[in-house]
């Protein structure tokens, strides 16, 4: 029996945002890997949104500090990024987020 | 008139019990299988410390699946004294009442067997001891009055071939032999000759062909396949923040993936940073199958064993400028003098564990099981008795700021102790804790100290996906405790950490995060393995490594 999916949303800024160049990436392959990641390139007055869909309970908080982390420490802005995790770890989540937007350049 | 005393007890009594057992000992010093359980009752008295080979690889299992089987009339209370009880058949001693104390070093898939026999009061604990700790106390106050061995051939006059997997017999047999005891062996083959006497027959008592040959784990053999990107992303800081850094050329690797990593990473970005000859030359290790790319690309000059590793026998025997060989050309393995060379000889042990608390101890201890640590305690620890230098010993013992609160302005060197974790283990279990399990564990098992496998103080490094710690340039417990909260990610012990106190270590030096190493991200992935799994490690080496049935994947 498959286990329940949920989904998670976040919106942070950055504290200093830059701009990135690319429109839409596709990163990561879920099922036989640990996560996907899809980047948009959104205008969002420099915020960026997650949609997070996991199986995991009990690690919202986790996420959040994960995902606020990534966007301070990179500064990327207007953009929209959709995760589909296959229970990766948070060293996972920050690894694959950082590997998606070197691909972007 | 004086009282005569004698002073040869040890051997009337040795006598008294070969006498019992020499009806069964026939053409020389061999006794049938059949016969064991016999023999077994004959010579061993209750309450007396007897010795079962068996480690982390090799198990003399025939002999300790013969002793379960006595009367328990004639056998009970045995004092257990052994390296590792790995097998269900050591606990099972305990269970019916043959064995009842145990002194030991290392618990493996029997952990929870043994603290579960600890509470329910079928097991008295000695002590936990290292490897070498407990080969020294067979020479004071724990002398084994029998010992059971294993060796892969023997002859009739007790002479023995324990070649690869030569391990920790001679150590147990010298010990018990030399202070009168009974010693009696389990061999593959009974044969003319053996193929090289690594045990001289006077030293063994009893000869005994078992039916099957003896059990050997490979416990040192990693897939490559299992290898994740972050084990990549950690081996490559590694290598260019700690291996480059200082130097690192006599070293030994604790077993896993995180350093089966690193061993894959030499010849592909070690190469590419120009470190080849400048670092990994000189190892005390177990025959680590992932090594093999590196030996072949001339990375390494010597490696001295602690024991065989299933499967890389031949590979071993063909590289005999690498590898310690007899005469004959097969390799001699040997525990003791392998972990008196890494407590001794190494500038650096690199290793992971469960759990570290906010104070930099560590332990495989968990709350119910009573693992042990093998030899990582002798390994990561800075050896007091050490006065030779190397430059990664000076430079680090240059960076322990502390060491003047000790030695004034006297210099000393200092090894290199460094622990490698993931933030999150698996199943999200995370590596930094405010208090260790090991706590729980001793008031579990009613054990006199919390099992710490590398305390605080011998800890020099600690390496994160977050970054590296430096702990040995940090003064006081305050700024230590700053830096392992600055690496351990989002763990309770992490989400303690302020920022603008990390930032400072930053800036110190104290923690370097992958940018601050000048690391590429995007490069950490499986590509750079040079091995991606096991057959491609037969191939590099050439046919030779004859990985085990459950390794051969394709």
């Amino acid at each position: 029996m498959a286990k329940q999916l949920r989904e998670l949303n976040f919106e942070f800024k950055a504290e200093t945002p830059k701009d990135f160049p690319a429109g839409f990436l596709h990163y990561g392959v879920v099922g036989s890997g640990d996560m996907e990641v899809i980047i948009e390139k959104k205008a969002m007055s420099g915020a960026v949104k997650f949609k997070v869909v996991t199986p995991v309970t009990g690690f919202d908080e986790v996420w959040r500090r994960v995902l606020e982390r990534f966007v301070n420490e990179t500064g990327i802005s207007n953009a929209s990024l959709e995760i589909n995790d296959c229970n990766a770890t948070p060293v996972v989540v920050s690894l694959r987020l950082r590997q998606a937007l070197a691909e972007i350049g | 008139m004086k009282e005569t005393k004698k002073w040869d007890t040890r051997k009337t009594d040795y006598q008294e019990r070969m006498n019992g057992a020499a009806q069964y000992i026939r053409n020389g010093k061999v006794v049938a299988p059949g016969d064991t359980i016999k023999v077994l009752e004959a010579v061993i008295r209750p309450f007396d410390r007897v010795n079962i080979e068996g480690n982390n690889q090799k198990q003399a299992d025939f002999l300790a699946n013969c002793l379960v089987k006595c009367d328990t009339q004639r056998i009970h209370d045995l004092h257990m004294v052994q390296s590792a009880v790995p097998l269900p058949v050591h606990l099972d001693m305990f269970d019916v009442g043959i064995a009842k104390k145990l002194d030991f070093a290392f618990g493996g898939p029997m952990a929870a067997r043994v603290a579960t026999a600890i509470k329910e009061g079928k097991l008295e604990l000695g002590a936990i001891h290292t490897y070498l700790e407990l080969f020294a106390r067979y020479f004071v106050d724990l002398t084994p009055r029998v010992s059971l061995i294993c060796a892969y051939e023997g002859d009739a006059n007790g002479n023995l071939y324990t070649g690869f997997n030569t391990e920790d017999t001679p150590v147990i047999a010298e010990a018990t032999k030399f202070r009168q005891g009974i010693v009696i062996a389990q061999v593959n083959k009974l044969v003319d000759k053996v193929t090289r006497v690594d045990i001289p027959g006077g030293w063994v008592d009893m000869v005994i062909e078992s039916p099957k040959p003896f059990f050997l784990e490979p416990l040192f053999t990693r897939d490559p396949g299992g290898i994740t990107d972050t084990q990549v992303l950690m081996a490559m800081m590694a290598i260019k923040g700690i291996y480059a850094e200082y130097g690192i050329k006599r070293l030994n690797h604790g077993l896993g993936f995180n350093t089966a990593a690193i061993e894959l990473l030499l010849p592909t970005y070690g190469e590419e940073l120009g470190l080849k000859g400048k670092i990994c030359t000189e190892w005390a290790l177990n025959p680590h199958p992932t090594l093999i790319p590196a030996i072949e690309s001339g990375w390494v000059k010597s490696i001295h064993c602690f024991g065989g590793e299933l499967g890389m026998q031949r590979y071993c025997e063909a590289r005999g400028d690498v590898f310690f060989l007899g005469p004959e050309g097969t390799m001699r393995s040997n525990r003791c003098f392998s972990q008196m060379a890494g407590h001794y000889s190494v500038d650096m042990f690199i290793g992971g564990t469960l759990q570290i608390d906010k104070y930099g101890n560590s332990s495989t201890a968990t709350a119910n099981r009573v693992a042990g640590f093998g030899g990582a305690p002798n390994m990561g620890c800075d050896a007091k008795g050490r006065r030779h230098s190397t430059e990664a010993w000076l430079k680090c013992g240059a960076e322990f700021v502390s060491q003047d609160e000790y030695l004034g302005t006297m210099p000393r060197g200092k090894r290199l102790v460094v622990q490698m974790v993931e933030t999150f283990g698996e199943k999200m279990a995370p590596a930094f804790v405010n208090e260790l399990d090991a706590c729980k564990l001793a008031k579990n098992a009613k054990l006199p100290l919390p099992p710490v496998m590398i305390y605080s103080d011998d800890l020099t490094h600690i390496l994160t996906e977050e970054g590296i710690a430096f702990l040995n340039k940090c003064r006081g417990l305050e700024e230590r405790m700053a830096a392992i909260r600055g690496v351990a990610g989002l763990t309770e012990v992490g989400l303690a950490a302020k920022p603008a106190e990390t930032r400072l270590l930053r800036e110190k030096g104290i923690i370097k995060t992958v940018d601050d190493l000048g690391i590429d991200v995007s490069r950490a992935n499986r590509s750079l393995l040079a091995a991606k799994n096991i057959r491609e490690l037969v191939d590099w080496s050439g046919g030779l490594y004859d990985p085990p049935a459950r390794f051969r994947n394709w």
